[in-house]
């Protein structure tokens, strides 16, 4: 049960953490399918901090600067999105799909030849980091907290803050409704845009970090992160593009995806039988069903996905 | 304007142009990543992933591997007209990955449980993998949902499914279905005498096949009155709605013909009996990911897409023969993934280049005007 907790709120914190992302570069009017490829980036930028940076160095530091690592990798693999949807009028979608795709090879082409440097005969693409990873976590019981809990509910009341009450966070929402509008009273759209962006790299980096120190010690960066900057996506529409609706529609969803690690811890659950592909399914079953349902009257930015053209009226 | 000016002019010319600038940008960019991680074999790695199978010296062996590429680009080509197809209607769909593997599922579970021939487990895949596209459809005709997150979530659905149904299959302990070749031979895609040709046993008629199924497409798009009413519909739906156009129906359909193309490519490709499906695979075959860039390398017209999907397919085949003590062979998903990112700004450099062009001319017309005062 208390595996199950912890589980619930450590995947929960991921997907509230890129959904956040995703929701500052859509008010922005950027799509951003490309968040999984940026977790992918900003994992493995974690990662290899975790990996290199000397096991003496001080806790607090080292939390720092771990953070800091998947932060900037993050924030700098989704400037290649912004580049090309904000000033080259990209497909947007398109654009996100291959940073998907660039973020996993190009994590493993990394990984591999850190590996294959240090020891020719190691050709796998999996980054062990089991000592530096403990700066993360709390043992409390048998209930191992993690900082990022905590993180994510202050990041949660600082975006609700800083999209609703803060003069930045309402230009970035008007760019994302009518980019024309904002520009005829001076705002600059591409900055607008930039911002959200690079902020969805941020979280989106953070997430992949989370993400892969989530319970196990070590990455195997072929399998990227699963799915998850999608489902992420999925727990952003669901949440209607609002940070306190998102930390709660995070909550359901992670609660589904920890329910697939510790399914066998009950006894009830084991005795239906039911092979754990079905487990595995789950999240993204009922992420399609809640979408169903919600989609209808989706509250999405009225702008987001359309290049902004200065001499469209 | 004289014939040199028409030919830049000229769109297709120009789609040309802009690919073959993303494929040579994009080596570039795979070279000086394979400098970085080592200087010294970086010539040789980018030469054998640009050679591939003319790695082998005897001519036998380089036609099978080209044999076995071929294979491999007509699933790519199936998966990228599925690409396509959604995309002139206005639709994105990543979901061909996902469509790809239960039409794998599909065709591999007739043929290995109820031991039918090649053509129904082939039809069965194709079906099966329309109803897949169709769910996203009607979703998104309906319910409104995004085509891209629904397709991905079905994606992870069907990976998850068909590993599950296709353990009923498998061989013995291994994680893999059993050999078409052993217990249905008449699942098989019949050769046509195509494997001694290529001196590959696994050369099917699937290849002509997809050849055939690029020109159907593409004459179905431009040739007839229902690829006319999917194009509108995906242009401008109220419009379609007002002419009369049933825009939902045409959204369904649009989605099941395009699950239909990717099923298909599964199913050549798993009937030739090249590969057998691993049931422990825990991410989405990358066939459907590839199939979008091959789309977009083709500058999104079926025909094109025959040339781009091969060259995709010969780079990824590449990747295999370098030098793997020191580099790894997922440098050309690298270079394939850099090459889809270039494709977004094909749009760009269009415009930027005919801007260019109505310069150039101006100046001309300017000097001539100058030199008969």
């Amino acid at each position: 049960m208390v595996l199950l907790v912890q589980y619930t709120l450590i995947f929960a914190s991921v997907l509230a953490l890129v959904a956040l992302g995703g929701c500052f570069s859509e008010h922005s009017g950027v799509i951003n399918i490309g968040l999984e490829g940026i977790m992918v980036m900003g994992a493995l930028g974690g990662a290899l901090a975790m990996k290199f940076l000397p096991a003496t160095t001080p806790g607090i530091v080292l939390f720092i600067l771990i953070v800091l690592a998947s932060v900037l990798v993050g924030m700098a693999f989704s400037l290649l999105l912004g580049f090309a949807a904000i000033h080259f009028n990209a497909d947007q979608t398109l654009v996100g799909t291959a940073l998907n795709l660039m973020g996993t090879a190009a994590a493993v082409v990394i990984v591999r030849a850190i590996n294959v440097a240090e020891n020719p005969d190691n050709v796998s693409s999996t980054v062990v980091y089991r000592q530096a990873k403990q700066v993360f976590l709390v043992k409390i019981g048998d209930f191992e907290f993690n900082w990022f809990m905590l993180i994510i509910v202050l990041a949660i009341i600082a975006s609700h803050i800083v999209l609703y009450r803060t003069k930045f966070g309402l230009r970035l929402c008007a760019c994302g409704e009518h980019p024309q509008a904002a520009d005829s009273v001076g705002i600059s759209v591409y900055r607008m845009r930039y911002a959200g962006v690079l902020i969805s790299g941020a979280l989106g980096g953070l997430g992949g970090l989370v993400y892969i120190t989530a319970g196990v010690s070590e990455w195997k960066f072929e399998n990227g992160v699963a799915g998850f900057g999608f489902l992420a996506l999925a727990v952003m529409i669901f949440g209607q593009w609002r940070p306190v609706n998102i930390g709660l529609a995070a909550l359901l969803f992670g609660f589904f995806r920890a329910l697939s690690n510790v399914y066998t811890g009950f006894a009830p659950l084991v005795a239906l039988k039911l092979p754990s592909s079905l487990y595995n399914m789950l999240p993204y079953i009922i992420s399609l069903v809640v979408l169903a349902f919600i989609s209808q009257k989706s509250r999405a930015p009225k702008a987001e996905g359309i290049p902004y053209d200065k001499g469209q009226r | 304007m004289d014939k040199k000016q028409k030919l830049l002019r000229n769109n297709a010319f120009q789609t040309v142009l802009a690919s073959l600038i993303c494929i040579v940008i994009g080596l570039i960019v795979g070279f000086v990543v394979l400098l970085i991680i080592s200087p010294s074999g970086a010539g040789k790695a980018i030469i054998a992933i640009m050679k591939n199978f003319f790695y082998y010296p005897n001519a036998a062996a380089a036609t099978k591997y080209f044999g076995t590429t071929l294979i491999k680009a007509s699933a790519l080509l199936m998966c990228a007209l599925s690409v396509i197809f959604a995309y002139k209607v206005g639709l994105f769909n990543i979901g061909a990955a996902g469509q790809y593997v239960i039409g794998a599922g599909g065709c591999l579970y007739m043929a290995l449980r109820f031991n039918l021939p090649w053509y129904i487990c082939l039809i069965a895949g194709v079906l099966i993998a329309a109803a897949v596209g169709g769910i996203s459809g009607a979703l998104k005709a309906y319910l409104n949902v995004n085509e891209v997150i629904s397709c991905i979530m079905l994606n992870w659905i069907s990976l998850y499914s068909v590993n599950m149904l296709l353990s009923q299959v498998k061989d013995g302990s291994t994680p893999y279905t059993k050999l078409l070749f052993s217990y249905n031979k008449s699942a098989m895609l019949p050769t046509a005498g195509l494997n001694e040709l290529f001196h590959n046993k696994y050369m099917t008629i699937g290849v002509p096949m997809a050849v055939i199924a690029a020109i159907i497409v593409w004459v179905v798009l431009q040739k007839t009155k229902f690829g006319f009413e999917l194009k509108a519909t995906g242009i401008n739906k109220l419009a379609a709605k007002y002419c009369g156009m049933h825009e939902k129906r045409n959204i369904i359909v649009t989605m099941m013909i395009s699950g239909g193309l990717a099923g298909f490519g599964a199913g050549i490709f798993y009937l030739s009996g090249i590969e057998q499906w691993m049931v422990q695979q825990t991410s989405v075959p990358g066939m459907g990911f590839n199939g979008i860039a091959a789309a977009f390398l083709g500058g999104l017209d079926p025909i094109g897409t025959i040339f781009a999907s091969y060259f995709i397919q010969h780079i990824t085949s590449g990747g295999t023969y370098v030098d793997t003590t020191t580099y790894c062979t997922q440098i050309s998903d690298l270079i394939s993934a850099f090459i889809i990112y270039l494709c977004a700004f094909v749009f760009f450099f269009k415009i930027w280049f005919n801007r260019y062009l109505d310069k150039k001319e101006e100046k001309s017309v300017k000097v001539k005007k100058g030199g008969r005062k």
